[in-house]
């Protein structure tokens, strides 16, 4: 088992089943200690979710809002009017096919640059390191914003170096993809790297100089030997991946001001907030979301059983 | 040198170079005279930096409430969410008992829903307790600091177990036999050494804080005088031209102080985050 050992937060529970006290008189503490987050979490996280489930079997519009008429229970309704339209399919697509392309560039940059990492002299992966730590702090709303000024038409330094100013990158519907694609990943990718990294460096030296005596090429060991011991790290980042890809709201929606040109830049989590909050189509935003949650959970189910595959004990 | 070894630095410099340069043209923009970002023929410096464009955005369009508004809102989601991670975190890894499992797996799968479609019941949410609870309702910074609380808390107990644990449980023990009570040995003890830890995760729920935009953009409507930063910076979107040494100007100061603190407990966080992820 592969295990990131440059954490200082050492796995002390677990195999040796630190968690005691349990059974000295204190059965209720655990659940004192809870308290508070119970407190927040079910008002404020649970309370919303069932309210969600129940919006999208309601026709819930302004009218419903302001009070003027009464909500009406349509059951599936809802998720009805969805699956026959096809632009709630092109969407889920979309927002299917972009997310998968984040993950993979992201996870193609991230790995690549954590391989360098290991391998790059003390200065240059300081660079790199506190470079990737800038862009991973940079809040997305100011990451879209630089991102947009250097791709604008007129004052953007790309169309200036490329001498095609004048040209509008949102007007196209993929080039707008590309670019806010750029963006998530340029957030994105230190993550990836600095997870992998640490758990290459937690691979035995020996392992890999005994894969280079016998004769493997660095190719070689690299995906013989490193990526099969680093599977399960990379299952989990990968899975990671997906679930913040597929959420994806702050850069479409700033990027291409709310779903571009016609929204043809939309994507779920855009298409439901501009359901609800734009057409005034509660119910309608809600069924939306709930199939986002329900796609997400199923994914979070892979990521749980990931991490048990690990062998971790929760 | 060998040549991999050159290879590998070169290929580190250049993604250095590349990743940090949208973070230098922000600034770089940001104290460029208007004029040069105006100039169609754009330079990768400036021979005259000024503070036009801070003190432009600072003085007009009462930035400088945005700007508070966004500080107290982080400061307080920041310290609340510290305080309640810490015991959750406590009860999760210190004890066994009945549905720890469970609990554990609810906060996981609380990270993965979709927060901006959960704006929908949010927002009817705020708006009725508004009507119960002053001080929370939709318009108010109460609302932003609840609703930001809740969904940096299932990360941030993630991501504290791991320092709980770290922590040998033989000093609280120690600790006990010397007489000390429990609430001594929870917050003289175990509070202290968990600290560090702390302050990593801290930096979650700052950024958790410190960009939302969603949640400023739908339950700030009228009250103009409580918006925060992110939702301030689409006010310098024009239709015709956009104020791009405004934007730059406003995004270096939303920015900055995220890059302090997450260079401050740079270490710690890549430490608590093969934690996270390890565990």
């Amino acid at each position: 088992m592969t295990t990131v050992t440059t954490a200082p937060a050492g796995r002390e529970v677990g195999a040796h089943g630190a968690p005691s006290r349990a059974g000295r008189g204190n059965r209720p503490r655990p659940w004192l200690y809870l308290l508070p987050t119970a407190a927040v979490l079910l008002p404020l996280f649970g309370y919303p979710l069932y309210m969600l489930g129940l919006l999208s079997v309601f026709d819930y519009r302004q009218a419903q809002v302001s009070g003027g008429q009464p909500a009406t229970f349509v059951g599936l309704g809802n998720y009805a009017t969805l699956l026959g339209d096809p632009r709630f399919w092109s969407i889920l697509w979309q927002t299917v096919a972009f997310a998968g392309a984040l993950v993979v560039a992201t996870l193609a940059v991230g790995a690549t640059l954590a391989v360098v990492l290991t391998r790059a002299g003390r200065v240059p992966r300081m660079l790199l390191s506190l470079s990737a730590m800038a862009a991973w702090a940079a809040p997305a709303m100011t990451g879209s914003t630089v991102w947009m000024f250097l791709f604008d038409t007129d004052l953007g330094l790309v169309n200036q170096v490329l001498g095609i100013e004048g040209f509008n990158w949102f007007y196209d519907k993929w080039l707008a993809f590309f670019v806010v694609g750029a963006t998530v990943v340029w957030h994105s990718f230190p993550f990836v790297m600095v997870t992998l990294y640490a758990g290459i460096q937690a691979v035995p030296s020996s392992v890999l100089e005994a894969a280079a005596l016998d004769g493997a090429s660095a190719w070689q060991s690299f995906w013989r030997v490193l990526v099969p011991m680093l599977r399960p790290l990379i299952t989990i980042v990968v899975i990671q991946s997906i679930i913040w890809d597929f959420k994806i709201f702050t850069q479409i929606y700033v990027m291409t001001n709310g779903g571009g040109i016609a929204g043809q830049n939309s994507v779920l989590n855009v298409y439901a907030y501009q359901t609800a909050f734009g057409s005034s189509e509660y119910g309608l935003g809600s069924a939306i979301g709930v199939i986002m949650t329900v796609i997400l959970l199923v994914v979070t189910l892979f990521y749980i059983r990931a991490m048990y595959r690990r062998g971790e004990a929760l | 040198m060998s040549r991999s070894r050159l290879v590998a630095n070169t290929v580190a410099v250049a993604a250095a170079v590349v990743t940090l340069f949208p973070i230098y043209w922000m600034v770089l923009s940001a104290i460029k005279p208007p004029g040069e970002i105006q100039s169609l023929e754009t330079r990768p410096w400036t021979l005259a930096p000024t503070l036009d464009n801070f003190t432009r955005i600072l003085g007009g369009e009462s930035f400088d409430r945005y700007l508070l508004n966004s500080v107290v809102v982080t400061l307080s989601v920041v310290a609340l969410s510290a305080l309640v991670a810490f015991l959750a975190a406590v009860a999760v890894t210190r004890f066994r008992f009945r549905l720890r499992t469970t609990v554990l797996i609810m906060f996981l799968i609380a990270q993965m829903v979709p927060i901006e479609a959960l704006t929908i019941p949010l927002f009817f949410l705020v708006r009725d307790l508004g009507a119960v609870v002053p001080g929370v309702g939709l318009n108010t910074l109460g609302s932003l600091v609840l609703v930001q609380l809740a969904f940096s808390l299932p990360f941030a107990i993630w991501m504290l177990r791991g320092f709980v644990a770290a922590v040998p449980e033989s000093i609280e023990e120690a600790a006990m036999i010397d007489g000390a009570g429990r609430a001594t040995v929870l917050w003289r003890v175990l509070f202290p050494l968990v600290a560090p830890g702390l302050v990593a995760t801290s930096v979650f729920s700052f950024i958790t804080a410190w960009n939302d935009f969603i949640f400023a953009k739908t339950f700030i409507i009228s009250a103009t005088e409580n918006q925060t930063l992110p939702s301030a910076l689409l006010v310098f979107f024009k239709p015709d031209e956009n104020d791009w040494g405004g934007i730059m100007a406003a995004s270096t100061l939303m920015t900055i102080p995220v890059l302090i603190f997450f260079v401050a407990v740079q270490r710690r966080l890549v430490a608590g985050l093969g934690g996270a992820v390890k565990d």
